[in-house]
């Protein structure tokens, strides 16, 4: 057939015209739309934050800032000071951190420094993936029905009371429920350290150690805070696993190895059945200050990674 | 002989004993999930029978009874929270990975960042103030709005960061060819990260299906079979705690079970994820 | 041709653009068609409370599902649940084994009747080597909560027991982290019984407690007492019973040690019984009661127009109801229950005769 330029240029069109029909919306809407997507959830995240802070209000007017220093976490009478699941949560997070730390700092190093490829590390890259994935009620049940029993032995040896439950398990478990987010970004940065300047120093008649410890470790060292961070972050705000394993006391816990409550497990324990406006409001403020600080607690972390990539 | 070469061999002896403690350690850090998933698998798969599977919870103190409706429960909670994330994330992810500049587009980053990082109870609030109490009652409609909020995060990194992966040749080819705009996103740009965004998908769900904490004040559990959304319902992670905190052995019993079959279809989900990202990213 | 071929282009496209429109109808039908599985005629109650009856409910539950079809769905969160959710208006009924306090009322807004289901015997339980059935007196147990007295062969506790030898371990005082029912029946007969009690601590189902390990629920409490070698808490009856846990005989107040049995429960609750229910059954005078006795109670609202209820809803709920104090009934003793008496059957059929919907009688 004898197609002209401008037989063509008609086809092109009508082609254009007929393809318009799936995504038939014009350009300008789709755009919006996706402006739209993007809007919602900023939007979604502000709701969340007004949420909490209208429904708290009732207690943020009548505590102030006493709230946070308060000891007496008391329905009865209508006082609610936060201060006993502040240290609660504080502590249980930091013990735990530690503890982690022993373990994933070794695992980011073991990944990024010496088992870098080949069967070893794929195995152990999936392991660690794996614990990620478990879900917090099962670490729970495990807490409760393997660590508890060995902490009271533990106990008994020390002397202590043999209750089991308490911070000191709860550490434990939540140690291991973040070794994952500790380690992955640590193994990251490991990794991305100049071979250049690892090769230098053992051209210099470096060990392997040395060159970890002169000069990979303070290369990555922002990076594995960062890490160290995002694990913070997920242990403040872990709940189910916690609550199994915690003892529930509202005191101030007076040792490791007392009962106590974290924020987020009194949240889970009173909740449904807060009777009076002022409880729940309280019960809701703890909530705040929680998204208060996990959520400044994790944009530091990503700030230092972001600085990290940006930067080097 | 001397100094110089007993300081290198206690430098090489140093040397070798750091790597045996990182080895050490680093097998250490496994042990703990070995033992997790032996226990129950030791304890849960005597449990999981025929009967386990398709039977309702029996009254307390009776023997036998299982999990059906905890498992049809979990699996209303995943269709529910896809449907309220995956089509709002994808776009969501999108918009990111076009825009890469600009100030809605630093707000938006910036939200899912936070929205990550929320513990779950707090979610679960939020769900209860805005579903449960002006519906008037716990539904499962609001476990999926709870769930949906926790996965739309996961979904949007991982569709904006497949397809920021993305060269721009292939969209500008298309759009040379005379494809429109929203046609070379949905038709060519969206299939060509397929892998990537549908292993956020999986992984989203994975990590919900596991979550208790937001289900507390808004599914709220239910001995029955319930196939309406606007119900209450029950859910694996849920049964799975009701009966790990009880004194019943039965129900004991029954947790090691459950929690068996939760581990096995959350670690199956993960498995699969794998899989996908292999056999379908498109490499550029 | 060429235009021919557009116009099948067209066409074609089309038809696939509007099959995948019936495709996506049809699978949202069917997804509507699901969430209509679960209406039938089936009507469902949604309740949830206190853990003190939670044994017998879902017993009776089970058994009303079977003969007359009705789902009843009760989640045990305790008492203190039981009666916020009642106020938040998310559930039909509630159970608890706390009388709502004015506070309460108030926020309720509505009246809110107490109708009583069984009685029940709140128990001191305890986890010690050769599971001994210990004596205790008043003032001991609420030294003991209060954190006063530490060790298990306190001369206190030993005097009472000349038999048994207590060891010389500390006690783990185990208490409820929820808001419960039971810790108000508990808490009661304390600060009875103990001023120091009542002026520290007081009566609730949520308390400041000065010392112990919280469990969750009646099931929690039980757990924690069975697996930590010498605790000491306090259950329901059921629940010691099931777990085949030790539990004391407790020195009333005429004088006597009373061992909790559906008997001595049910001396307890034969009492005067005011027209409302609302009676607090703990340090009874009866000679041989057992002093930490209650009743358990369903709340609901007397009248049952609020929140878009069915008129059809609230008959099944009055019917479950009168069926729980009547035919029910048979259910407690085999779980260790005391029944209610027949006065108490009486002042039930009152109260759930006035419940009303839009101002008329449910039950003629």
């Amino acid at each position: 057939m004898n197609h002209t330029i401008a037989d063509t240029a008609v086809h092109a069109s009508r082609a254009k015209i007929t393809m318009q029909y799936k995504w038939g919306i014009s350009e300008a809407l789709f755009r919006r739309l996706l402006y739209f997507a993007g809007l919602i959830l900023v939007v979604l995240l502000a709701a969340i934050f007004f949420s909490l802070a209208i429904a708290s209000f009732p207690a943020l007017r009548q505590f102030g800032f006493s709230f946070l220093i308060g000891k007496t976490w008391d329905p009865v009478r209508g006082e609610f000071g936060a201060f006993a699941f502040l240290v609660g949560t504080l502590m249980s997070s930091f013990m735990a951190l530690l503890i982690s730390t022993v373990f994933s700092l070794p695992v980011s190093i073991f990944l990024g420094e010496y088992f870098r490829h080949g069967n070893v590390s794929t195995f152990m890259k999936s392991v660690i993936e794996l614990l990620a994935g478990i879900p917090s009620v099962i670490y729970g049940f495990w807490g409760l029905f393997l660590l508890v029993p060995l902490v009271r032995a533990l106990e008994t040896k020390l002397g202590v009371a043999p209750q089991g439950v308490g911070i000191f398990t709860s550490s434990l478990v939540l140690a291991v429920m973040i070794i994952p987010y500790a380690s992955s970004i640590g193994t990251e940065v490991i990794s991305l350290v100049p071979s250049d300047l690892k090769e230098a120093a053992l051209s210099l008649g470096a060990t392997r150690f040395e060159v970890i410890r002169k000069i990979v470790l303070p290369y990555a060292y922002s990076g594995i805070f960062a890490g160290i961070l995002l694990a913070l972050g997920r242990a403040l705000g872990e709940t189910m696993a916690v609550t199994m394993v915690i003892g529930n006391s509202n005191f101030l816990p007076k040792s490791i190895f007392s009962p106590g409550n974290t924020m987020a497990s009194i949240i889970a324990n009173e909740f449904t059945e807060a009777t009076g406006s002022l409880y729940l409001a309280s019960l809701i403020e703890l909530a705040l200050v929680l998204f208060i600080v996990t959520t400044i607690i994790n944009i530091s972390g990503k700030l230092i990674i972001r600085k990290m990539s940006t930067g080097k | 002989m001397g100094k110089i070469e007993t300081s290198v061999h206690r430098r090489i002896w140093i040397d070798k004993f750091f790597k045996g403690l990182i080895i050490l350690l680093s097998l250490g850090s496994i042990v703990p999930m070995l033992l997790i998933l032996f226990l129950i698998t030791k304890n849960g798969i005597s449990v999981v029978n025929w009967e386990f599977l398709s039977q309702l919870p029996k009254p307390v103190g009776e023997i036998g009874g299982g999990i059906s409706n905890a498992i049809l429960g979990t699996l209303w909670l995943i269709l529910l929270s896809f449907i309220f994330s995956v089509p709002l994330g994808i776009f969501a992810g999108i918009f990111l990975s076009e825009y890469r500049a600009g100030r809605l587009a630093y707000l938006t980053s910036l939200s899912i960042e936070i929205l990550q990082g929320i513990p779950s109870i707090v979610i679960g609030i939020i769900a209860y103030v805005w579903v449960v109490l002006p519906m008037g009652s716990f539904s499962a409609l609001s476990g999926g709005v709870a769930l949906g909020i926790m996965m739309l995060p996961v979904i949007v990194m991982a569709t904006a960061e497949t397809l920021k992966l993305i060269p721009d040749s292939l969209r500008e080819a298309s759009l040379a060819l005379g494809v429109s705009y929203p046609r070379t996103i949905m038709k060519v740009i969206l299939p060509a990260g397929l892998s990537g965004i549908l292993s956020g998908i999986l992984l989203g769900i994975a990590r919900v299906t596991g979550e208790t904490a937001p289900l507390l004040f808004t599914a709220f559990g239910s001995p029955f079979m319930n196939q309406n959304i606007l119900k209450p319902i029950n859910s694996l992670p849920l049964t799975i705690f009701n009966y790990a905190t009880s004194p019943y052995p039965e129900w004991h019993t029954l947790a090691w079970g459950a929690s068996f079959v939760l581990i096995t279809f959350v670690l199956g989900l993960n498995l699969i994820t794998k899989l996908v990202t292999k056999k379908w990213k498109v490499q550029f | 041709m060429n235009d021919n071929l557009n116009w099948f282009k067209k066409y074609f496209m089309r038809g696939v653009k509007m099959k995948k429109g019936l495709k996506v109808a049809v699978f949202f039908s069917i997804l509507l068609g699901l969430c209509s599985w679960g209406f039938g005629a089936e009507v469902e109650l949604i309740g949830a409370g206190a853990t003190f009856p939670y044994p017998l409910y879902s017993k009776m539950y089970d058994v009303y599902h079977k003969e007359h079809g009705a789902k009843i769905n009760y989640q045990a969160i305790g008492s203190g649940g039981g009666i916020r959710q009642l106020t938040n208006k998310t559930v039909d009924f509630g159970g608890s084994d706390a009388i709502m306090s004015d506070k309460d009322l108030q926020e309720a807004g509505a009246p809110v009747l107490h109708i009583p289901t069984c009685a029940g015997a709140v128990v001191v339980t305890y986890k010690l080597a050769g599971d001994p059935e210990l004596k205790f007196t008043p003032d001991v147990i609420a030294d003991i909560f209060l954190g006063k007295i530490k060790k298990w062969n306190d001369a206190r506790i030993t005097a009472m027991n000349q038999g048994v030898k207590p060891p010389d371990t500390d006690i783990t005082v185990v208490h409820r982290s929820d808001g419960s029912g039971t810790t108000s029946i508990f808490s009661s007969y304390l600060s009875k019984v103990s001023p120091e009690w009542k002026e520290k601590v007081g009566a609730g189902p949520s308390l400041n407690w000065p010392a112990g390990l919280g469990g969750k629920g009646n099931p929690g409490v039980a757990g924690l007492v069975q697996q930590t070698p010498g605790s000491f808490g306090y259950v329901e009856l059921i629940y010691a019973l099931q777990n085949k846990m030790p539990y004391g005989m407790i020195k009333n107040k005429k004088g006597n040690f009373v061992k909790p049995t559906i008997a001595t429960t049910s001396l307890a609750a034969n009492t005067a019984l005011p027209d409302d229910m609302k009676v607090d059954l703990t340090d009874t005078d009866a000679a041989e009661g057992y002093p930490i006795s209650g009743f358990t109670w369903i709340l609901v609202y007397r009248e049952q127009n609020y929140a878009n209820k069915t008129e059809e809803k609230a008959k099944a709920l009055v019917d479950l109801l009168w069926w729980m104090t009547h035919e029910g009934q048979k259910y407690a003793e085999p779980l260790h229950y005391a029944p209610l008496s027949k006065a108490a059957v009486g002042k039930a059929e009152k109260l759930i005769k006035s419940i009303t919907y839009k101002d008329m009688p449910i039950m003629k």
